[in-house]
């Protein structure tokens, strides 16, 4: 490449301190140039390279907001599991509780049916044992009546005989009982 | 900028970097559009914008890598840039902001390479880029609003008596933003790259002391950085702001 000085005339005036930016004559061809280097540059810029780096900046917010839909909706997901899990567990609660509730009344209304047969039992029992008692007793009673009415006729056969009448001592052993408080 | 082999220590021209050289002769007669250094780190500096972002974008990683996370860095930066200083509606023309943006940031980064060549320090290239931005913010306003875009040039709110004087300040101020505006960008490139050019010459002359001047060249080179990268953001959120103005009036 020639690399000769612009002009004679210019290189005397840059010795003496000139500016070459006032050199008007070597201003056309920087224009020139400037111009196919700075439209070359905005025809790449604007074909390919803005474009990719614009959809990149898209694609990444995108996926950002995307990851961001999902995770919320993974949010509430959980909150709606914890939700089921919450009822679900109230509703075991209430059932438990609904079955402990009827086994006590079950088991109440048989302990109350087990204590009413075993009341009636005992009753029933002691009646009996009580008509028993009271068969032993006038059995007693009738023997004691039949012993004493026995021994006074012995007793007034030896000490008296002939003097015994038997429904006078009847009489007196029967006065005698129920005084004693055995007759009734 | 580091020292150049000037013919005496104290002979040091600050401006020898900014000269433009044919590298390839092309003269139409009427207009001389010679390929020169100006243009060839053009190329380079869209070349390796090229390649930078190709690299980047080419692994398409959901989850960016380095490289893509600085083209994204810039593109997220820029856009916010547009969208925030001039609202949605501008951001159709986010690509030719965003253009704007890397081209100027290359260029500037570029030139602080040392013997390089610095595009946008010449006023010719900050010139056809700020006219640019001026031709098409005023085209937009006019297409978008039609003759009504002209009360943009009215203070309606002021008291009727200013109001012509206004007027008159307010379309002065409206042709005077590409010079601001390219004059801006290009001024800043130059000093600094004089200034770095003038100290590195000072330590050639000034001996053991030269150990002074490469203390400064240091720092204002890392303030070179800054200002590279800072003058690239001003020029692309002026663009922003006088397309704002074009949109929405004010």
């Amino acid at each position: 490449m020639a690399t000769e000085s612009h002009a004679a005339g210019d290189a005397a005036a840059h010795g003496s301190g000139g500016m070459p930016q006032l050199d008007f004559s070597t201003w056309a061809a920087q224009i020139f140039w400037a111009a196919i280097a700075i439209f070359v540059l905005y025809k790449v810029l604007t074909n390919s390279i803005l474009p990719k780096i614009s959809a990149t900046l898209e694609d990444r917010h995108n996926v950002i907001a995307d990851d961001l839909d999902s995770a919320a909706e993974l949010k509430r997901q959980a909150e709606e599991a914890e939700a089921a899990h919450n009822a679900a567990l109230a509703t075991a609660k209430a059932d438990a509780n609904k079955i402990i509730a009827e086994a006590q009344g079950e088991i109440d209304a048989e302990l109350a049916a087990a204590s009413a047969e075993a009341d009636a039992e005992i009753s029933a029992r002691t009646a009996e044992s009580e008509a028993r008692i009271n068969a032993i007793r006038e059995e007693a009673k009738s023997n004691a009546q039949f012993i004493a009415a026995d021994t006074a006729q012995a007793l007034l056969d030896k000490l008296a005989p002939g003097v015994a009448d038997k429904s006078a001592i009847d009489a007196a052993v029967n006065r005698a009982l129920a005084s004693s408080g055995v007759a009734k | 900028m580091a020292k150049q082999a000037v013919e005496g220590e104290f002979n040091i021209d600050p401006m020898h970097q900014f000269e433009i050289k044919k590298l390839i002769p092309l003269d139409l007669g009427i207009v001389d559009i010679s390929f020169t250094n100006s243009a060839l780190f053009a190329f380079i500096a869209v070349a390796a914008t090229i390649v930078f972002m190709w690299t980047a974008v080419s692994g398409q990683g959901l989850i960016p890598g380095r490289m893509q996370s600085v083209a994204e860095g810039i593109y997220e930066f820029v856009r916010n840039m547009v969208r925030d200083t001039a609202g949605d509606e501008a951001l159709k023309y986010f690509p030719y902001i965003f253009t704007l943006f890397v081209f100027i940031l290359a260029c500037n980064l570029l030139g602080m390479i040392p013997y390089s060549f610095t595009v946008t320090s010449h006023f010719a290239v900050t010139v056809f880029l700020a006219l640019s931005v001026f031709i098409t913010v005023t085209a937009i306003g006019f297409m978008k609003h039609g003759t009504h875009f002209l009360s943009f040039f009215w203070p309606a709110d002021a008291p009727a008596a200013v109001r012509p004087l206004l007027c008159i300040i307010e379309v002065i101020s409206y042709f005077v933003r590409p010079v601001s505006h390219s004059i801006r960008l290009g001024a800043n490139m130059m000093a600094g790259h004089a200034v770095l050019k003038v100290l590195g010459g000072f330590v050639g002359a000034m001996g053991v002391l030269g150990i002074l001047p490469i203390l400064g060249v240091t720092a204002i080179t890392l303030l070179e950085f800054v200002v590279a990268i800072l003058q690239a953001y001003v020029f692309a959120i002026l663009t922003c702001v006088y397309l704002n103005d074009s949109l929405n009036l004010h």
